[in-house]
């Protein structure tokens, strides 16, 4: 950090350090402004806040598609002296929260309304938790990641607690703050290790260390000059990061948070929550564990053994656990459980595909997850929660469109062919296969055959909605569904995403390809 | 002095440490392991949401003197420039649960986790 | 007497060796301290035990209150303002760290480095004021 001294002082100024954050840099002017919005405006007119909400999002979009264009040949670009990394990965997962971030405004307006908590600074904390995504997705020092961390972090604990004279509310906010708070603890010891091996907490530096920590001329244990073996170190330090961050992925055994806070919480704030916040966490996973860890894949220390026990126990216990459901929230909780293990095989697998894979399977699981929540926001009203699975009952006479979406959202979450799930599958479990071919190894077949076993018995669950929603007994209840404009676009656009993705990905898959293959490359160069 | 050392988890080897003769890194490593691992059991047995928050308190600032005596090791500022960010960030935390809190005793009269019982699974 | 010369050979034995004492003489004063701060109050309450005149009255055994008699039990629960402003005190409270070390180097290499400073604790400031701003206009800081 005394490089901020040392360095040439007119490099402070770095418009093109700037310029590298723009699109954050908006979100945040915009949320601050959001929050002053609230205490400005009567109650009536909070719903501009909602609009600007959504006209800074798509500010930000624009400038990362700028930011792009314009230096998509330079990738990577450090920037503000090593603390961000912007190259295709961070490009990606940045479109990413702001398509979710989007949707999850979209959607709620109208959920607000209907609970009469319509406040701007819903809509500001959204910003700046979409801030903390955007930075977590770059951040290439653990100084800059634990920052952002906890940015989106205390944002969805109060996100959650927003329904304040909701007990539901209170409750969930409480156990995903107590876990969540305990969870950035346990991580944030793993990070202080690594910064003991390196002796820095640039991620670039520690993976270099580690190399070196690991050279068979290093003696037995890699001592430090202080006596302090390094290995033991660098293996407490993995086991502590990797707990905390299967806690903020929410796999097992770290799942149970998952389930209350996605029950309690208002129900955008479980949209967003079980797609923005999941995907900074593999954005976070992702970075850490190849820029700085990949250099353990193939060693004594090798982490994949670890995250592919984790990734089958999570997939059996989410795929299990849902079937019981009857809270449709708490069964998507378990679904997203089970999702968040076969997200993780694309880490097991390590290569290019397994990359695409979770890239395009979080793209996909954010647009279909937000749209299914969407569509049990529509079925709230006053009076009705509409978070039961027998709540859609008779839904397909009632509002046949909206029957027919949330049938593909679930066929497409369980992993149909033609739905964007499938894509996202295919490329999870293809990754494992070649990587098990790679290195003639049965285990990761047996993992992808057992992932496939799980994913069918989770179209049991998937199905059931369509079931009841096309062969339950109808409802009494005729009144029409509660959409707002902004809803149905949201539900409209989230559905378009899902069909095109699953119809012709190849747009998708080569752009992926494209951006992710520096990381892919760095992260084999330590083998 | 060896003798102290060799009963330790940290076997005391190769160069002394250049702060303090004989109280070298691996006695702030170990009190802060010990001071990581009260916490950790504290937040799993302890009932009351206020002491499981005092008790999260205690791991990151376990973790702070991790990061200071590493810093004091390599001579480098980024270990103590990242426990100023987790002391503020844990202040900030500690607002929100404040926050959370609040809102639960207002509503519920209570603060005993097992209390907090309507979601089930 | 002993105690500062105790010290004495202490700060001359780090004179001469740089800093750098064994294990337990570095930590020499920190153990004098500790001393000292136990037998500060343990020592008053022991000497007042034989010295005072033993009487007891029902008055005496009453918790102290500034003078004023206590009304109620001492357990009683504070108003959720007082919670309120602890929050805002202590968020405000530690961002002035951050404070601290801009401080110490803000007048550094040279003025470009000064201006750069200044700039970016106004931006720092700036957003604090946006909270602050906000916690005002919702009342958070209303008493009544």
């Amino acid at each position: 950090m005394f490089l901020l001294l040392q360095a040439n002082t007119t490099e402070l100024y770095s418009l093109r350090d700037l310029m590298l954050i723009a699109p954050e840099l908006i979100l945040t002017v915009c949320g601050c402004v959001a929050l002053v919005m609230e205490v400005v405006l009567p109650y009536r007119k909070s719903k501009w806040t909602a609009y600007f909400a959504l006209v800074s999002i798509g500010l930000a979009a624009a400038s990362l598609a700028s930011l792009y264009f314009a230096n998509r040949d330079l990738f990577p670009l450090d920037g503000f002296y090593g603390m961000l990394r912007i190259d295709g990965f961070a490009i990606l997962f940045k479109a990413i929260f702001l398509i979710g971030a989007a949707l999850t405004v979209a959607v709620s307006m109208r959920y607000l309304d209907v609970e009469g908590e319509q406040h701007g600074e819903y809509y500001a904390l959204v910003l700046f938790a979409t801030v903390g995504m955007m930075f977590l997705a770059c951040g290439f020092d653990l100084i800059s990641l634990y920052i952002s961390l906890e940015l989106m972090a205390l944002t969805f604990y109060v996100l959650v607690a927003f329904t304040k004279r909701e007990k539901r509310s209170n409750e969930a906010a409480m156990k995903y703050f107590l876990l969540g708070a305990f969870s950035s603890g346990i991580l944030l010891y793993g990070m202080s290790l690594l910064y003991g091996v390196a002796g820095s907490t640039n991620l670039g530096e520690i993976g270099r260390s580690i190399g070196v920590a690991l050279q068979p001329s290093v003696n037995e244990l890699g001592m430090m000059t202080s006596g302090i073996p390094l290995r033991p170190l660098i293996l407490l330090g993995v086991i502590a990061l990797s707990a905390g961050l299967f806690f903020k992925i929410s796999a097992v055994p770290f799942h149970m948070w998952a389930p209350d806070a996605y029950e309690g919480a208002p129900t955008p704030v479980t949209a967003f929550l079980s797609t923005g916040s999941k995907a900074a966490s593999f954005a976070l996973y992702l970075r850490i564990f190849t820029e700085a860890l990949g250099g353990l894949r193939g060693t004594a220390l090798d982490w994949a053994p670890l995250v592919a026990i984790v990734a089958a126990i999570t997939i059996l216990v989410g795929n299990w656990a849902a079937v019981t459901q009857e809270n449709s929230k708490r069964l998507l909780a378990y679904s997203s459980i089970s999702n968040a293990g076969y997200v993780l095989l694309g880490l097991v697998a390590g290569n290019s595909y397994g990359y695409i894979g979770i890239v395009i399977y979080l793209l996909v699981y954010t647009l279909m997850n937000i749209g299914a929540f969407g569509i049990i926001i529509s079925l709230r009203r006053r009076g009705i929660i509409g978070d039961n699975v027998n709540d859609m009952a008779g839904l397909a006479q009632k509002a046949p469109g909206m029957a027919a979406m949330m049938a593909i959202f679930m066929l497409s979450l369980g992993g149909l062919p033609a739905t964007g799930g499938f894509i996202g599958k295919y490329f999870l479990f293809g990754g494992l296969l070649q990587r098990g071919r790679l290195e003639e190894k049965s285990w990761y077949y047996w993992l992808a055959a057992w992932a496939i076993i799980n994913t069918v018995v989770s179209f049991y669950y998937y199905v059931r909605f369509i079931k009841v929603m096309y062969l339950g007994e109808r409802v009494a209840d005729d009144r029409p569904l509660a959409l707002s404009p902004a809803l149905r676009a949201a539900l409209v656009v989230s559905l378009i995403g899902v069909i095109i993705i699953g119809i012709y990905p190849q747009p998708f898959i080569d752009l992926a390809q494209k951006l992710i293959t520096p990381l892919t490359a760095g992260a084999l160069a330590f083998r | 002095m060896t003798e102290l050392a060799i009963n330790f988890p940290f076997a005391l080897q190769g160069a002394p440490a250049p702060q303090v003769q004989g109280i070298d890194l691996s006695w702030y490593l170990a009190l802060s392991a010990v001071l990581f691992t009260i916490g950790v059991v504290g937040v799993i047995i302890k009932r009351n949401v206020i002491s499981m928050f005092m008790c999260i308190e205690l791991m990151l600032n376990a973790v702070n003197l991790t990061f200071v005596a590493f810093a004091s090791y390599f001579r480098d500022v980024t270990g103590q420039l990242f426990v100023f960010i987790v002391m503020t960030v844990a202040a900030a935390e500690a607002a929100v649960g404040l926050g959370i809190i609040i809102a639960i005793f207002r509503n519920r009269e209570s603060l005993d986790v097992d209390d907090a019982n309507i979601l089930k699974l | 007497m002993m105690l500062s010369l105790i010290l004495q050979q202490e700060l001359a034995r780090m004179q001469t060796t740089g800093g750098v004492g064994s294990p337990v003489t570095a930590y020499w004063p920190i153990m004098v301290f500790l001393v000292v701060a136990i037998i500060f109050p343990v020592l008053p309450i022991v000497l007042g035990r034989f010295l005072r005149p033993m009487m007891y009255s029902k008055t005496k055994a009453r918790p102290y209150e500034c003078g004023i008699d206590p009304k109620t039990e001492a357990h009683d629960r504070f108003t959720v303002r007082y919670y309120i402003v602890a929050m805002l005190f202590l968020i405000f409270d530690v961002e002035t760290i951050f404070l601290l070390p801009w401080a110490i180097i803000f007048m550094g290499e040279d003025f470009t480095f000064t201006k750069f400073a200044l700039l970016e604790m106004f931006i720092f400031i700036g957003i604090l004021i946006v909270g602050y701003y906000y916690a005002w206009r919702k009342g958070a800081l209303e008493w009544a």
